[in-house]
């Protein structure tokens, strides 16, 4: 009897120390599973093959062969790659900077409490819009408004602001701006929703102690949203900074695959993407590999180097 | 419950494999249910569903499954590469059974297994295609001297230009004295500097004339060493394109584009468009049409305002060959589709009489030529006579498998040129450099 229950109460108490912790990993067990095999066996795998020379042209293989670091030599040495990496830059930063800034205006005005913006909702909705649409759909949409007999040019025609059309996408600044604007215009209102969801988060009670210390909202802004504001803004400039090197969809679209003119408007992505119709999965490789390296690198940079000082941001005692 | 999980998953898998086995064991007897045919534009579809289908020559019990990819960026050859390279493990529903090919990329597939032999693997005779234009057959004459594909169309180009602007350039719309201030290059300048005065525009783009040179060709865009040679004729375009554009006698419009259909609608200013039988009924009609629904006659738009000369110099442009891919399980079917669409000489004068195209049948074609046929669409001419003589002279000796990538290649990296916003020198190493992106096999 004794024995018996003795062990009533070992199991009793088995199933008191069970742990339902575990059951925490199984649900978060699908996004791994997914992960690992969509992305990090890739991932690896893209390594690996950029040591091979392997290519096809038509139906002839050729390859895989062993090369050792040729590809990368060649990427980095017989290519144009720092060129396209210019261009890239170029196009995202012009676009990145306005977005960034205009945001940071539409996201201290929505979340004002001064200010009392009425129909909030509504611009809230519309500025998200652009992102909403398919980027494809969106730069094939560009390429006809800004065609040589777009209505674009027709409007400025028929309004005598140009005589003869302006051909958009034979220019480098006006190839480049129709990328940089679409880019803003897509990512403007997700920006503006991140930093507004930021300044929500800073306590309330900093603006109004700000305020009754008699602050102006321009010193409000620089004293305590920004300095507050910087987590979410370090996330921003990387999660586009990364964006901005995987820019690809709009280009493409707009220039036909092309960069045209003289390629000054080709990205890094881009310039992978011409390595398909071959299948040249050696070069195409080194090169992912190179542009996963170099982003990886800038990514932690920028997170150090902004987020070396932390010392305003109340948390810390 | 567990336990009848798995028996139930295992019982799912076995079903799969035994009646998957099944049906392989099956099909070689008979005929395939479905028959894939992958090609990159309606072109052949039209036809097919006119002449074939209509014809009521489609087993009730065969769904037809269309697979079409855009040709451009070499979308439609990969994806037809990718299916073709797995073939072999395919199941029978999913094999490639006919596949469409154009001139400029034909040879990559002559030359291999993948296209059936038309005469002993699929069954038709030496006399079945005794009446195509030669050439048609020697482009896919695999280097064994076996015939892989067939077309329904012969490809010779000519000068389309618009009548009326003709008239007020010229003082003539008659194809005959068209062709007298056009048949050399110097006398085509001539008229396009005419033209230009009167507020009109030779050719539209810069890549219009682009065929006439490259189709003279004396040597091939490859040598027989891998080495990328640009031969004297694409030269000649590079000059003339260049002169033209600085002289204002093209609109600078892309070959496609919705500029260059602008240029040929009722107050477009393009003189004319260069061309072959295709291009009229299958391009540029349809870009005439003020009202696509309405009928096809003189009045809609600039449809019927047009006329046919061969211009400065004999080309021909393009063709598609329609092969049978090896493994396929609908063979007889794919014979008749060859036997009805390129060999019966009535369904090729049908096709001529009803829709323009120039069809690969030199008897029969002699025949439409002779006859009183009128195409509305070029102002009642009767073109068939007038390509007759180009027909049988064509010679594409000097093609290969590098084509198409070549002249998407080449027009890109000297569009720049043209537009200057590169020197010439530039344009020539962008244009290596883009080949040898896309061919990594070749150079410099």
């Amino acid at each position: 009897m004794n024995e018996i229950n003795l062990v009533e109460k070992d199991k009793l108490k088995r199933r008191k120390s069970v742990s339902y912790s575990r059951w925490g990993y199984f649900f978060i067990l699908p996004f791994f599973v997914v992960y690992i095999l969509f992305s990090l066996v890739p991932l690896i795998s893209t390594f690996y093959f950029s040591f091979f020379e392997n290519y096809r042209i038509g139906l002839m293989e050729v390859g895989p062969n062993f090369i050792g670091w040729a590809n990368y030599h060649k990427v980095i040495y017989e290519t144009e790659v720092p060129r396209f990496a210019l261009n890239t830059f170029i196009i995202w930063i012009v676009g990145f900077l306005p977005q960034l800034l205009i945001a940071l205006l539409f996201a201290v005005w929505f979340t004002s409490n001064r200010l009392k913006l009425k129909l909030q909702q509504f611009f809230k909705t519309v500025i998200y819009m652009p992102n909403l649409i398919m980027a494809s759909a969106f730069a094939m949409l560009f390429f006809t408004l800004f065609s040589d007999s777009g209505p674009m040019n027709q409007m400025l025609i028929s309004m005598n602001i140009i005589q003869e059309p302006i051909r958009f996408m034979t220019r480098t600044d006006t190839t480049r701006g129709l990328i940089e604007m679409m880019n803003f215009l897509m990512w403007f209102g997700n920006t503006t929703l991140l930093l507004m969801a930021g300044i929500m988060g800073i306590d309330q009670s900093l603006f109004d102690a700000a305020y009754i210390d008699g602050a102006s909202s321009t010193k409000t802004f620089f004293k305590v949203t920004l300095p507050l504001l910087k987590p979410i803004f370090v996330y921003t400039l990387i999660t586009s900074m990364i964006g901005g090197i995987q820019m690809f969809d709009v280009p493409q679209i707009l220039t036909n695959g092309k960069g045209t003119p003289d390629r000054t408007t080709e990205t890094l992505i881009m310039y992978l993407n011409n390595h398909l119709a071959s299948k040249n999965y050696g070069v195409a490789g080194a090169l992912s590999v190179l542009i996963f390296i170099v982003t990886a690198f800038l990514g932690i940079f920028v997170y150090k180097s902004l987020m070396k000082e932390n010392s305003i941001t109340g948390g810390k005692k | 419950m567990k336990r009848f999980i798995v028996i139930l998953l295992v019982l799912v898998v076995l079903t799969g494999v035994v009646f998957a086995e099944g049906v392989r064991e099956a099909t070689p007897t008979q005929q395939g249910k479905v028959l894939n045919i992958y090609c990159w534009n309606e072109e052949f579809q039209t036809r097919f569903n006119d002449y074939f289908d209509a014809a009521g020559l489609v087993p009730d019990d065969v769904t037809v499954n269309w697979v079409i990819t855009p040709n451009a960026d070499n979308a439609y050859q990969n994806k037809l590469d990718e299916a073709l390279l797995a073939q072999k493990t395919a199941s029978n529903d999913d094999k490639v059974d006919i596949f469409l090919v154009e001139a400029d990329y034909a040879l990559k597939y002559v030359n291999t297994n993948y296209a059936l032999d038309v005469i002993n693997d699929v069954g038709l005779t030496d006399a079945d295609v005794s009446n195509m234009y030669q050439y048609t057959k020697d482009i896919m004459t695999s280097s064994d001297g076996k015939l892989k594909g067939l077309s329904w169309q012969s490809c010779p180009g000519g000068f389309i230009y618009r009548r009326s602007i003709a008239k007020d350039v010229l003082g003539t719309d008659d194809p005959a004295e068209v062709q007298m201030a056009l048949d050399n290059w110097e006398k085509f300048d001539a008229t396009a500097k005419a033209a230009k005065e009167k507020g009109y525009f030779m050719l539209s783009g810069y890549d219009d004339a682009f065929r006439v040179f490259s189709d003279n060709a004396k040597t091939p865009w490859v040598d027989e060493n891998g080495k990328i040679n640009i031969s004297d004729s694409i030269e000649e375009w590079i000059t003339q394109t260049k002169t033209y554009t600085e002289k204002g006698y093209n609109n600078k419009a892309n070959l496609w584009s919705a500029e260059s259909w602008n240029g040929a609608t009722l107050d477009g200013k393009v003189f004319g468009y260069f061309g072959p039988g295709w291009f009229i009924d299958f391009c540029l009609a349809p870009a005439c049409l003020a009202d696509a629904q309405g009928p096809k006659e003189l009045g809609n738009g600039s449809y019927g305002d047009w006329g046919l000369c061969k211009g400065p110099q004999g080309f021909s442009w393009g063709g598609t060959w329609i092969c049978v891919a090896e493994g396929t399980d609908n063979i007889e079917l794919a014979k008749s589709i060859l036997y009805t669409m390129t060999c019966d000489k009535d369904t090729l004068v049908s096709i001529a009489q009803e829709m323009g195209d120039f069809t690969n049948n030199v008897s029969a074609m002699e025949e439409v030529a002779e006859s009183d046929y009128k195409n509305v669409f070029l102002g009642g001419q009767n073109h068939i006579s007038m390509f007759l003589d180009s027909a049988t002279s064509i010679d594409r000796s000097t093609m290969g498998p590098y084509d198409q990538g070549m002249t998407e290649t080449i027009q890109a990296a000297f569009a720049d040129y043209f537009n200057s916003n590169v020197t010439k020198a530039k344009a020539y190493e962008n244009f290596y450099t883009a080949a040898i992106e896309r061919y990594p096999n070749l150079t410099k």
